[in-house]
Parts: structure tokens; C-alpha cells; sequence
């Protein structure tokens, strides 16, 4: 998988600043979406700037260290973020603005066509229900017309997806494995077969065969229930494996997107380049990992936020914000390499002073 | 289904054999208690009145100069045939003693803690729901100053303000005299004797006499509910299960009853039967200041005239009173949680 990282020759077919274009048939069509948390230490940009789109039945990789915003994002797009939150920004799902809308109305919309699987499938159950309250409760509040019968039908058959065995619906929480829990999860994120769902982290709690097992299992319902969804992990290759495309996230920022394979084949962004190489994977020996720490979103580097630790960082990256192109395909990327060039302060491709990196090295 | 009510019944079973040996331990720990207290109890208490041949003879009667071993298994036998014997001082039967008094303090801490339930829970689920609110604030400030208050001064004013001033119920007595005369003695709890007796007039009586010392009970233990169900209930709100059926659209209103006030009930069934053991034993001073027949003043007035035999056999139904209550506290939390049963 790491391939060795190439000094990306700048592109010579002509690219050009790029709005974000209005794909026909996105599903979901995010602008500019932007999440503070309201601290102590003032507001935390914790998603600054996002765009990004779904086509109906795709699935797309979020990635990115620690601390970047993921789940800012993921929760944002829900409408679920902890109260002292700010949203600016629009998520048109379904051509209708997610952030305008009104509360009760997101509401209504979370189970039939909004869902979340959560990363700790232990907690998530309500340990004094059996597991068919949880879907006759969910299947209830979106369906009052059902019959006894026809709940128990669904959950039966949404279970059966999942790998659950009829005889265990009146079981409780606490009589499965964590990895069926998490399966429950997905069921039940499911049984209102929503057309987008995110899953944060949704096997990093759960073992290694296990993780495989969740992942094959979300490939296919993904086909069956025709269901886009936004998955977020740490594990670049569980994105290999499982995505269309693939979002890389840094300091609230998309900085990189595109064919999730394309990106892994030739990384166009030093930041995912540098992801990439610090995976594990059999033909590397020693373990890379890229210098500093991602910054404090409270007070995050000037102009591109990687500057301080980017091992090609110019001069223009720390003075000018870099503009976002569109690369051939669908890729995106957020980086003063790859332009637009006719933007560069003269002198500003020299590279930048070694002394930034180590000022970031101390923090 | 069947698996579930069959380990159940699994649950209580065990939970029945193992009353056994707890029961045993229990025993033995009073009997050790009672008898390392230096001296001789008949001396203790009747020295001086009687001759040193009476005491003798009182000693043989209550089988005390016999080996500790023999008197050991004499008081397990006694207990199991809820036989007490007679106290020392004055001479009345144990058992009677247990029964009547112990019939007026279980009346008044079943009332106390219906009083205390009914206005701790919806406080402590209103305080929680709306944490950090005005109501919130209002509803601790109402659990503190109950709970710091001396229960006499509670009293003293209940009395004053209901009784003297207002006129409304009786200050004290568990039952006007008429009716604790007319009342056939079925139960040995007033208020139950008076329901079956069928005679309005002596229930309202009772129930009259009943109000003012289960309120005073009932305000000092409320405010262990509102701050425990308080607490729970914000807890439970925070829950990673409660935000996942937030995901899931399920109506604020569901998941307030449904998933966070249930949850939160489950560890203050517990504090309850706690609470509820506390009472019987604790409810001394109310005991006082409404002149109410409950066996905590008694134990008191036994420890004073030091009649060893006496106290003997009310710690002893106390000590039986709290395994009951334990084993009632398991049953209920197994009937509510699923995952005790396991
Ligand atoms: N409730 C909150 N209040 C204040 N700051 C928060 C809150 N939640 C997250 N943050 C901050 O926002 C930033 C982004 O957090 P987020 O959880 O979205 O990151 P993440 O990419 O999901 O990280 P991880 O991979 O560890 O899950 C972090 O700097 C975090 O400290
Ligand atoms: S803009 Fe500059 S610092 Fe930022 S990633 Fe690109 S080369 Fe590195
Ligand atoms: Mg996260």
C-alpha cells in the first residue's frame, strides 16, 4: 500500500480555482460548512470551510488524525452536535437546507432518512430493553401505523441482514458480543432504510476479525439497502477496502478528495502522502509518523494549516491561504503545489525557513 | 421468554438458600455482641433490688449461668420459634413487646416512606430533567433544608401550626383512645387492623393520627430521593444510549420517560430499601415528639434500664427486618434490570 512518495510535478494541464460545482443527483450537497465549539479558550474551528458531495448509494471515506474535526463533521451533517455548538453553512440533503431547517423537522428526519451508527456499540443499547423494543420503538415513532405484526416482521428481517438469528430479537444488550451489538447498531440504523447514514468509527472498539466481518457486512448492506454513507476511521485501509471516494481531513479541513483509489495510488496533498506512509503495513520497516502534532483548532497556523509540519512547505504556505483545485477527475486538493501558480507572491515557491517546523515540534 | 422467567426463578431461588447462612452470621453477631458487654445483665440491671438468691434465680431462669455454647444454640432455637422469653426489668414477654411496637414502627415507616417517595421521585425526576434551571435550584434548596432540619423542630412546628393553631389533626398518640380499645387486634398494624375492621370512623381516626409524624419522617428522607433521583436522571441523560435514540428521531418526550427516567430508577430501589431500614430503627426521635408506640423508643428505654434480654430480642427483629428488606431490594431489582438475573 505505502508507495514511496514522489515530489509531485506540478500539473501541467491547465487548472483553475473551482467552485464547488452542483453534481446533478448528489443526494447530499454540503457548502461551506462551518462547526465552532464555543471554549474558554475561545471558539474552536473545529470544521472550517467544508464541501463536499454524495451520490445516492456511495460510500465516503473521511480521514484524518486524531482531534481533525471527523465527527464535528459527521454529528454537523445529522444536525447532532453537543449544545454550545455553532453551525453556519448549508446542507442541502435532498434539496432541502439541513442547517435552516427547523429542529423538529430534522428531527422527523433522523431514523427514515438520516442515521448514525456510533463508534462504541457497548453503550448505545438501552440495557433495560430487549433488543425488538429498540427497533418496535423506532419503527413506532416513524411508522404509528404498523401492526404487531408487521414490526416484528421488519426487525426479524432487518436482523437477518445483519447476522442476527430470529431466536435472539427478545434477547437483551447485555446477552450479546460487542461486534453483534455493533450489528444491532447497523440494523437498527437501517430498518428505516435512510438514504444517508454516518458511521463514526464503527470498528474501533470492536477486534480485529470482527472489524473485517462489519466491514464486509457494511459493503453489502450498502448494495442491498442502497444507502450513502460517510465513514469515518482512523484505518486507511478499511477505506481502501470499502469506499468509492475518499475525503482527507485536516485541522477542519478537507485538504484532499477523490476515487478512493486514485488517492491511495498517487496522493496529490503532502498530507495525505504523509498518512499514508505512516500506516503499517508489511514492506515497511520501522514505523513512519509525521513530525508535530496536529494543531490546536483554537488557534490554528496561518494561512495552509499543515505548514509547520509539511516536509515541502514554501514560503506562500504560511502567508497565503491556498485556494482549492480540481484535478483532473474528481480530485480536489488544498495545496499551494498544485496552484493556481499565477497566485504566488514572487519568491514565494522558495521553501520555507526549517526553523517553523521546529517551533511546531515544541508545541 | 421462557429462558428469562426461567432464570428468574433461578435467581430468587439462590437468592432465598443464601438468606441462610446470612441469617446465621447475622445471629451469631448479636449473641456475640450481648455477651461481651462486661458483666453480669441481671445484676446489671436489677442489682440492689433483688436478693442475691432472686438474682441467682433469675440468672438460672434466663439460663445464663450455663456454658456459652449451650446458650448460644438456646438463642438460635429461641429465634426460630420466635420465642423471646421475658425482658428483666419488667417482666413482660418479648414477643409482645415485638409485635405491638414493632406493628406501630412498620406503620409509621411504611407511611414515612410513601411520603418520602411521593414527593422525592417526581422532585428528583422534575430537579434532573431540568438540571442547572430555576426549578432545579428550588427543588435542592427544598431536599437540603428538609434533610438538615432537626426532625423535633419539624415536628414541634407541624404540631404547633396543624394541630394547636389550625386544629386540623391530632398532635400525637398513634389513635384516640376509643378507637385503640374498639379495634380488634388482627395484625398488629393499626391502620391495616382498622381497614379490616371496616370501621370508617377508627380508619380516619388512625389515619389522622398517622399524617403529621409520617410527614415529619417523610420530609427528612425525601431529600436523599430528590438528590439521588436528581442525579441519576442528569446522568442518564447524558447516556451514550440516550443520544443514540435522539439519532433514531424517537420524541423527546419518550426518551425522557422511557430511556432516562426508568434507567435512572433502577440504583435508587436500592437507597429505598435502605432508607426503609434506616427508618425502622432510626425513627426514634419522631417516635418522641409524636408520643408514637414504636419499637425504637423502646429499644431505648430497654438500653437504659439496661435489660439485656430485651435488647436482645429487638436487635435480633431488626437484624431479621434488614435481611427481608436486602432480600426484597434483590427481587425488585431483578424483576426491573435484566442484568442482575445473569
Ligand atoms: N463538545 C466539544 N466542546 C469543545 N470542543 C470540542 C467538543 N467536541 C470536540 N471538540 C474539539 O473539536 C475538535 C474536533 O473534534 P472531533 O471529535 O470532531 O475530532 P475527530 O477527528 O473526530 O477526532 P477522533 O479521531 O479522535 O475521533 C477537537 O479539537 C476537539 O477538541
Ligand atoms: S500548501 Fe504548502 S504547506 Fe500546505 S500542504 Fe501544500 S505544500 Fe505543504
Ligand atoms: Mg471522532
Amino acid at each position: 500500500m505505502t508507495r514511496r512518495p514522489t515530489r509531485p510535478t506540478r500539473p501541467t494541464r491547465p487548472s483553475r480555482p473551482n467552485q464547488p460545482g452542483r453534481p446533478t443527483g448528489a443526494l447530499l450537497d454540503v457548502r461551506d460548512l462551518r462547526v465552532w465549539y464555543g471554549t474558554a479558550r475561545g471558539p474552536v474551528r473545529a470544521v472550517d470551510g467544508v464541501s463536499l458531495e454524495l451520490r445516492p448509494g456511495e460510500v465516503l471515506g473521511l480521514v484524518g488524525e486524531s482531534g481533525c474535526g471527523k465527527s464535528t463533521l459527521g454529528r454537523a451533517l445529522l444536525g447532532l452536535l453537543p449544545g454550545g455548538a455553532a453551525v453556519d453553512g448549508e446542507i442541502r440533503f435532498k434539496d432541502r437546507d439541513l442547517v435552516a431547517m427547523p429542529r423538529k423537522e430534522l428531527h422527523a428526519l433522523r431514523g427514515p432518512e438520516l442515521g448514525l451508527i456510533f463508534q462504541e456499540p457497548m453503550t448505545r443499547l438501552n440495557p433495560l430493553m430487549k433488543i425488538s423494543q429498540h427497533f418496535a420503538e423506532t419503527l413506532k415513532t416513524h411508522h404509528p401505523a404498523l401492526s404487531k405484526s408487521e414490526i416484528r416482521e421488519r426487525t426479524v428481517e432487518v436482523l437477518r441482514h445483519v447476522g442476527i438469528p430470529p431466536s435472539r430479537v427478545d434477547n437483551f444488550p447485555h446477552e450479546f458480543s460487542g461486534g453483534m451489538r455493533q450489528r444491532i447498531m447497523i440494523a437498527l440504523a437501517l430498518v428505516l432504510r435512510p438514504a444517508f447514514v454516518v458511521a463514526d468509527e464503527p470498528t474501533t472498539a470492536l477486534d480485529v476479525l470482527v472489524e473485517a466481518q462489519i466491514l464486509r457486512l457494511l459493503a453489502n448492506l450498502r448494495s442491498e439497502f442502497d444507502t450513502s454513507m460517510l465513514l469515518i476511521t482512523h484505518n486507511l485501509g478499511i477505506v481502501a477496502e470499502t469506499c468509492d471516494r475518499v475525503a482527507v481531513m485536516y485541522a477542519g479541513k478537507i485538504v484532499e478528495l477523490g476515487d478512493a483509489r486514485d488517492v491511495f495510488a498517487e496522493p496529490k496533498h503532502p498530507y495525505t502522502r504523509e498518512l499514508l506512509r505512516s500506516t503499517i503495513s508489511l514492506s515497511t520497516t520501522g514505523l513512519h509518523y509525521i513530525p508535530g502534532a496536529p494543531p490546536d483548532l483554537a488557534d490554528p497556523p496561518a494561512a495552509c494549516r499543515f505548514h509547520p509540519r509539511c516536509p515541502e512547505a514554501m514560503r506562500v504556505c504560511a502567508d497565503v491561504n491556498p485556494i482549492e483545485m480540481r484535478l483532473g477527475g474528481d480530485r480536489r486538493v488544498l495545496c499551494w503545489l498544485h496552484g493556481p501558480h499565477d497566485r504566488v507572491p514572487a519568491g514565494g515557491t522558495e521553501r520555507l525557513e526549517r526553523e517553523a517546523i521546529s517551533v511546531a515540534d515544541e508545541a | 421468554m421462557a429462558r428469562q422467567s426461567g432464570s428468574l426463578r433461578t435467581y430468587v431461588l439462590t437468592r432465598l438458600v443464601l438468606v441462610i447462612p446470612m441469617v446465621w452470621i447475622l445471629l451469631t453477631m448479636v449473641f456475640v455482641l450481648m455477651r461481651v458487654a462486661p458483666g453480669d445483665p441481671v445484676t446489671a440491671s436489677l442489682g440492689g433490688r433483688l436478693s442475691p438468691a432472686d438474682l441467682a434465680a433469675r440468672r438460672e431462669a434466663l439460663g445464663l449461668d450455663r456454658p456459652l455454647l449451650v446458650q448460644y444454640v438456646d438463642y438460635l432455637r429461641d429465634v426460630l420459634t420466635f420465642n423471646f422469653g421475658r425482658t428483666i426489668t419488667d417482666n413482660r414477654p418479648i414477643r409482645e413487646i415485638i409485635v405491638d411496637n414493632g406493628g406501630a414502627t412498620l406503620e409509621l415507616s411504611i407511611a414515612a416512606l410513601i411520603v418520602a417517595v411521593g414527593i422525592g421521585l417526581p422532585f428528583g425526576l422534575i430537579a434532573g430533567r431540568y438540571r442547572d434551571r430555576v426549578v432545579d435550584v428550588v427543588l435542592r434548596l427544598f431536599g437540603i433544608i428538609t434533610y438538615a432540619a432537626p426532625v423535633f423542630f419539624v415536628g414541634l412546628l407541624l404540631q404547633l401550626v396543624v394541630s394547636q393553631r389550625l386544629g386540623l389533626l391530632p398532635s400525637s398518640g398513634q389513635a384516640s383512645a376509643i378507637v385503640q380499645a374498639t379495634v380488634p387486634t388482627k395484625t398488629h398494624i393499626l391502620a391495616l387492623d382498622a381497614l379490616i375492621s371496616g370501621d370508617s370512623y377508627a380508619l380516619w381516626d388512625v389515619i389522622k393520627h398517622l399524617i403529621l409524624p409520617a410527614v415529619t419522617l417523610g420530609l427528612l428522607v425525601c431529600g436523599v430521593f430528590i438528590r439521588l433521583v436528581r442525579v441519576n436522571v442528569a446522568q442518564t441523560l447524558q447516556g451514550d444510549y440516550i443520544e443514540a435514540a435522539r439519532a433514531r428521531g424517537i420524541g423527546e418526550r419518550k426518551v425522557v420517560v422511557q430511556h432516562a427516567f426508568r434507567n435512572a430508577l433502577v440504583p435508587v430501589i436500592t437507597v429505598m430499601g435502605l432508607q426503609a431500614a434506616l427508618l425502622l430503627g432510626g425513627a426514634v426521635l419522631t417516635e418522641n415528639t409524636f408520643n408514637w408506640p414504636g419499637l425504637g423508643s423502646q429499644l431505648i428505654a430497654y438500653l437504659n434500664g439496661r435489660d439485656y434480654a430485651a435488647v436482645q430480642g429487638i436487635i435480633t427483629v431488626f437484624a431479621l427486618a434488614v435481611v427481608v428488606i436486602s432480600l426484597l431490594i434483590d427481587f425488585v431489582n431483578a424483576l426491573v434490570d435484566p442484568r442482575v438475573r445473569y
